[in-house]
């Protein structure tokens, strides 16, 4: 399967102005149609090595079996759609790699690491994702948030103990309710989108919604939407801007062309000639 | 931690750290804080901490709760608010204004989940349930918050910044049909130029204003000099050469 010249994507990740090391960690391959960012914590470089595995394992891995075979259609036995298994077992294995390794090295204890994975196919997109780490969409004019946040303000938000807009106020923001690699089961929450053309996507990590409000990051988009590249390099130095006290990662992902899966155009085919 | 200041006429009368997931105020001596004085009602008022947030709420006092001079059946408290109960006032300090604030800051990301309860994590479980039943089942999930270490980062205190510079600016066009009119630049992005011919960015960051190539295979032109892919520092009156118009660049006094 591949989906080259359907999207462009564009990446910039930076350690900001305040940490010295850089646990966020990023990987993409437009062919595929995969992107995966994750943000790593735990002490000394645990957190760059949580992270770092989570997105080798997860791209690794993904791309063998796409190599295989489209993300299509519905698993016979589970009835499960196949992108939500292949992302709920990839996922399973660098959560199990992941815990592994916190478990056997002493240096590694407790390491773990949000994720944000979206899996574009068939003119749509399958996102995973846990914990804090974001995906938004800009569509037009319109710049939102697709993902929940699984956090404690996000919960206190959904719980009505306080505003959104005083969340931005409060001391608690650095709080995730799940992680990978922390316990040997991890949840991930899997939703599917559909996608037009002209659509841009943004996966980042905390270190830019924490420093950069949603505004001025959906200004940012509209703005420079004819230079990913560029628009990418804006909004991390922005959040370092703005004080840069986490590390910023940024992903961006244009939709340039329809993508619709070529089973059904075969199929369509074969109709025609039969 | 943070900390109540009760005073009454401006006299300091004593402290009081949040320590507990419920602090309570009231006349009656049960109360944690307790105000012996008419106006306060028995049970008056309760304060829920939730690890480093505090949220004040009225109990359904007779002469009710103020802050900063606003009657308030619920409150999320910030540094330096002033809690009016009769003639009494309680400031509420966040601990995080001396340095330890700015430490706080700077937590890495940590996780909250199941296990072994801590007194922090049992105070929000309690705290959150105290709220809206909703939050009741979320609160479970809290646990031991130790599960991370966080460890403070290290480096300057760099507090964010405005985010702008002090001096505004503005940009007048030369050339063109439109010569003569000015466009002030008072957005963090400003962009020049033809969509699909040739565009430019012009940024307004703390350090100054920046100008960039966006889009188009020729570049902008800074005083007869044409930039290339990197951000150009804007100086007072440069003269800006885009798509065939000019424009000067100036600070406004």
């Amino acid at each position: 399967m591949t989906l080259s010249g359907a999207l462009e994507i564009a990446s910039c990740t930076d350690p900001g102005m305040v940490r010295s090391h850089n646990e966020d960690s990023i990987a993409s391959d437009a062919d595929k149609g995969l992107v995966v960012l994750a943000d790593g914590m735990g002490g000394y470089n645990a957190g760059e090595v949580a992270s770092g595995m989570a997105t080798t394992v997860i791209i690794t891995e993904l791309q063998q079996l796409l190599e295989k075979t489209g993300p299509y259609g519905v698993d016979d036995r589970s009835g499960e759609e196949v992108a939500h298994q292949l992302l709920r077992d990839q996922i399973a294995k660098a959560n199990t790699s992941i815990y592994q390794a916190a478990q056997s090295q002493p240096q590694y204890a407790g390491m773990g690491t949000t994720l944000v994975v979206a899996l574009f196919y068939d003119n749509k997109m399958t996102v995973a994702h846990i914990g804090d780490s974001r995906l938004y969409r800009l569509r037009g004019d319109e710049f939102s948030q697709v993902t929940r946040d699984h956090s404690l303000l996000q919960e206190q938000i959904d719980s009505g103990v306080i505003t959104p807009q005083q969340a931005r106020q409060s001391q608690n923001k650095n709080l995730v309710t799940r992680a990978l690699g922390i316990d040997p089961i991890v949840e991930a929450e899997i939703h599917d989108y559909g996608t037009q053309t002209g659509d841009i996507y943004l996966l980042c990590s905390d270190g830019l919604c924490d420093m950069v409000s949603d505004d001025e990051i959906g200004l940012a988009l509209q703005t420079l939407s004819s230079n990913l590249k560029l628009c990418a390099q804006h909004l991390v130095q922005t959040a370092n801007d703005n004080g840069g006290r986490d590390n910023v990662s940024v992903i961006l992902v244009r939709v340039l062309r329809g993508y619709a899966a070529p089973r059904g155009m075969i199929r369509k085919m074969m109709t025609w000639f039969r | 931690m943070a900390k109540l200041i009760l005073s009454m006429d401006g006299l300091v009368l004593k402290e009081i750290n949040l320590t507990k997931e419920r602090t309570t105020i009231g006349r009656k001596p049960h109360n944690d804080i307790q105000i012996d004085n008419l106006a306060v009602s028995g049970e008056h008022a309760v304060i829920v901490t939730i690890l480093e947030d505090s949220f004040l709420e009225d109990l359904g006092s007779t002469n009710g709760t103020v802050v900063n001079g606003q009657p308030i059946k619920k409150h999320f408290l910030q540094n330096n608010d002033i809690i009016e109960l009769g003639k009494y006032k309680l400031k509420y300090v966040a601990e995080a204004s001396a340095g330890q604030a700015q430490l706080a800051d700077f937590e890495k990301t940590m996780i909250l989940r199941p296990g072994a309860s801590k007194g922090v994590a049992a105070g929000a479980a309690q705290a959150v349930a105290a709220a809206p039943a909703a939050a009741a089942s979320s609160a479970k999930n809290l646990g031991d918050t130790a599960a991370i270490q966080a460890t403070a980062a290290q480096g300057p205190a760099s507090r964010p910044s405005a985010a702008a510079p002090q001096k505004a600016a503005t940009l007048q066009l030369l050339s063109g049909p439109n010569a003569g009119k000015e466009l002030d630049l008072t957005k963090p992005l400003t962009t020049l130029g033809k969509p699909g011919v040739q565009v430019a960015v012009i940024t307004r960051r703390p350090q100054g204003f920046f100008i960039t190539h966006v889009e188009g295979a020729s570049f902008p032109v800074v005083n007869g000099k044409p930039l290339d892919a990197q951000a150009h520092s804007l100086n007072d009156h440069d003269v800006i050469d885009l798509a065939g118009v000019k424009m000067e660049f100036f600070f406004k006094t």
